[in-house]
């Protein structure tokens, strides 16, 4: 496949933005994205969201935004695929420009996740579980991470302090990301006395809810150096499904669509694990952070935690994951969340990190992954 | 002239006031036993909470007697009665009526109830300053006061309490504290409600501290510091609304007030949420130890949302009127711990 490149990114902070609508997140982020492209002409518009049917009784964004952000005519919809949904926008959009279907692509992850609130929400967010055979049994997303770190607890003979150091790390990066939802530092103690939310997962082991926007142009890798300085290429993009529900799953702690999309991007980049100078997992919870490194090749199986453990995951380690504070301490912007990973990882090639900045980065890899690793998007991005 | 500070053309103080909680308390982690196997943290210590033959209108009364007993004024006097709550026992009829023909002040009387979420009580003493202080009676009587409701496993239950506090207000020359001077700052934010008939409020979670509490209470203080010239500094005790210890704790140190200046006046660990006697019981428990010439920030906050600030400097005739009713600190020490069951029991929220 014909390689694309990120032309231009934007963002804004996530958070609780009271006083602004779906629409006008999106706006505010695509504004930026653009503008950092240079206003380029584009062909077609690509959203990423994952919960406005629930949150916002709103669907047909794509027209919605298109016509807010003044591009009305141009083809535009919403593609969606839970918490990963931002990634899967990026999948969509790289397939159109590769394809030579559409020229200039715009993508923009949106979620207003807080018009709703508490049990409501979480209510809300269950619409990505199975309606027939999960929800009517009262399983959430938490509850169902709760019965996959309990499960890993279980085989390893670990308690919750092994996975510590995974939200120790992102909040030791977010603090300096001026985006970021949570910019605290994670005293020492205080992870093991963070309240429950569904044991054993706690409230600093999962990632908070967050309204957010983020977006990128992409276009042809071929046309994009003539149009900005610093192109991004996108030198992989892959999909993967795995069993829906966690009970089909033969075995819980093997995230199978993990695994298989990021094989496939590395065989499409033609990379090898250690090529890879940083990676943004999705860690909307901290036992989804471990299995994700083992999944992806970065540690045996029961040992994703001890990569935590070693500081291997931090900035200056062998493998940085949630380089700008990841879903825990940037936030969780559902749909949204695959789409700042992009942004983030752009910078990181830029070299336009900041006090993030990895050093020496080249090849970045960004997972974007839905329910309980139902669905995983992998892209590798390179400059 | 757009005089935002509120004076009253004769100043108006504090002649009598009067805290009342009732004796049972619901400890945090019981909830959280009940409610999360223990693994749930709990904003308050505990929780004060009503006896079953307690509610607004009885406890209003043993907070006025109270009031009446260190104002030590012929009750025949009072020109007003109001009683303001978001647990008043009847949708129609006053609970200010039971309370005024309860203590003897009927019937040459004005009576009303209030409501303004958790600040109906302050309401209530805005309203007696302007009646005192443009001559209309010569004593009042503001009640804020409530059995505050939450719903079962709800945020709100760990802190939803009962209690609250009655001022006699009367003319500056008999007070054992004078209010300088006052304001009021409102907007149409939707934070926390309770629609007709159902028995629980609901609430916006988060969008209740930012934009709600903090954006009314710190507005609403540091506009009458500016109006009054003064900084927080210039008073010895701040007291603010308390839905739990952090909010208060962290609005008053975004104004610049010290630990010191707030610790009296922070009862929420103690007590809980007591709604619309919150700030008002705070400042009872400042009274209680307070010396002349101390000056106090008290800023109630009201769901819905508003806050109404004071300021007030405390006179000579406190030293020999404290002293003529229970303390506040003996009402908080006054205690029966009671478990979940009973709690469930007391506040009716086991149904058939």
């Amino acid at each position: 496949m014909n390689n694309t490149a990120i032309i231009g990114i934007g963002m804004i902070p996530v958070g609780e933005h009271w006083d602004k609508s779906l629409r006008q997140l999106a706006y505010d982020a695509a504004a930026k994205a653009l503008e950092d492209a240079g206003n380029p002409d584009i062909d077609a518009i690509y959203i990423g969201n994952a919960y406005a049917s629930t949150f916002n009784k709103q669907t047909h964004l794509g027209s919605l935004i298109a016509d807010y952000l003044g591009f009305n005519g141009l083809e535009a919809y919403t593609v969606e695929s839970a918490d990963a949904s931002g990634g899967a926008a990026i999948r969509t959009a790289h397939m159109a420009v590769a394809s030579g279907a559409v020229k200039t692509a715009l993508v923009i992850g949106v979620e207003k996740a807080t018009d709703i609130v508490g049990g409501s929400r979480t209510k809300a967010r269950t619409i990505s579980l199975d309606a027939d055979y999960e929800t009517p049994h009262g399983a959430t997303l938490t509850s169902m991470a709760a019965l996959l770190m309990k499960r890993y607890m279980h085989e390893y003979d670990l308690d919750i302090s092994a996975f510590e150091r995974f939200s120790v790390n992102a909040h030791s990066n977010g603090k300096r990301n001026a985006y970021a939802m949570y910019r605290n530092t994670l005293r020492e103690g205080a992870f093991s006395k963070a309240p429950m939310v569904s044991e054993p997962v706690s409230l600093f082991d999962s990632a908070p809810d967050g309204d957010g926007a983020a977006a990128v142009v992409i276009t042809s890798a071929k046309l994009a150096p003539d149009m900005v300085a610093q192109p991004v290429n996108i030198v992989a993009s892959s999909a993967a499904t795995d069993k829906f529900m966690l009970q089909e799953r033969d075995n819980l702690l093997e995230l199978s669509a993990i695994r298989k999309s990021v094989d496939a991007a590395l065989a499409q980049a033609k990379l090898t694990r250690d090529a890879i100078d940083l990676f943004e997992v999705h860690d909307a919870y901290t036992i989804l952070s471990a299995l994700t490194l083992e999944a992806a090749g970065y540690a045996q199986t029961g040992q994703g935690w001890q990569l935590a453990k070693s500081g291997s995951i931090n900035i200056d380690g062998q493998i940085p994951i949630s380089t700008f504070g990841g879903l825990k301490s940037r936030g969780n912007p559902a749909g949204a969340s695959g789409v700042y990973q992009a942004v983030e990882a752009t910078l990181q090639l830029r070299n336009a990190a900041g006090d993030n900045q990895v050093a020496n980065t080249r090849i970045a890899m960004i997972q974007s992954v839905g329910g309980l690793a139902s669905s995983a998007f992998t892209h590798i991005l390179r400059i | 002239m757009n005089n935002l500070l509120m004076q009253s053309q004769q100043k108006v103080g504090i002649v009598g006031y009067g805290a009342y909680i009732p004796r049972y308390r619901l400890p945090g982690t019981e909830i959280s036993r009940v409610w999360t196997n223990g693994l749930g943290g709990s904003p308050v210590k505990e929780k004060a909470v009503a006896g079953l033959d307690e509610d607004v209108a009885t406890m209003s009364i043993e907070a006025a007697r109270n009031a009446v007993k260190r104002a030590q004024i012929d009750v025949s006097q009072l020109r007003a009665v109001w009683v303001g709550s978001e647990s008043h026992p009847y949708a129609v009829k006053p609970t200010s009526t039971i309370v005024a023909e309860s203590i003897g002040a009927t019937p040459h009387i004005q009576a009303a109830d209030w409501e303004f979420a958790c600040k109906a009580g302050t309401e209530a003493v805005q309203a007696s300053i302007g009646l005192i202080g443009s001559g209309m009676g010569k004593y009042t009587l503001s009640i804020g006061m409530d059995t505050a409701q939450g719903r079962p496993g709800d945020a709100l239950e760990y802190t939803a309490a009962s209690g609250g506090a009655a001022f006699l207000l009367g003319t500056a020359e008999e007070s054992v504290a004078v209010y300088q001077g006052s304001y009021s700052y409102v907007t149409d934010t939707p934070d926390f409600w309770r629609r007709a008939e159902e028995p629980y409020p609901s609430h916006g979670d988060r969008f209740t501290g930012e934009p709600a509490y903090f954006h009314h209470t710190l507005s609403s203080a540091s506009k009458l510091m500016e109006l009054m010239g003064t900084s927080p500094e210039d008073y010895t005790y701040a007291v603010f609304h308390q839905p739990n210890v952090k909010f208060p704790s962290r609005a008053a140190k975004m104004l610049g007030f010290t630990p010191e200046q707030i610790q009296t006046g922070l009862l929420a660990n103690d007590i809980g949420n007591v709604y619309s006697g919150s700030c008002m019981i705070g400042l009872t428990a400042v009274l209680d130890i307070a010396q002349p010439g101390d000056r106090i920030l008290m800023c109630s906050y009201g769901s819905g949302a508003g806050s109404d600030a004071f300021d007030l400097v405390v006179t000579e005739n406190i030293e020999k009127k404290r002293n003529l009713a229970p303390s506040t600190r003996t009402y908080i020490d006054r205690k029966t711990t009671i478990d979940y069951a009973t709690y469930a029991r007391y506040r009716g929220k086991l149904k058939d």
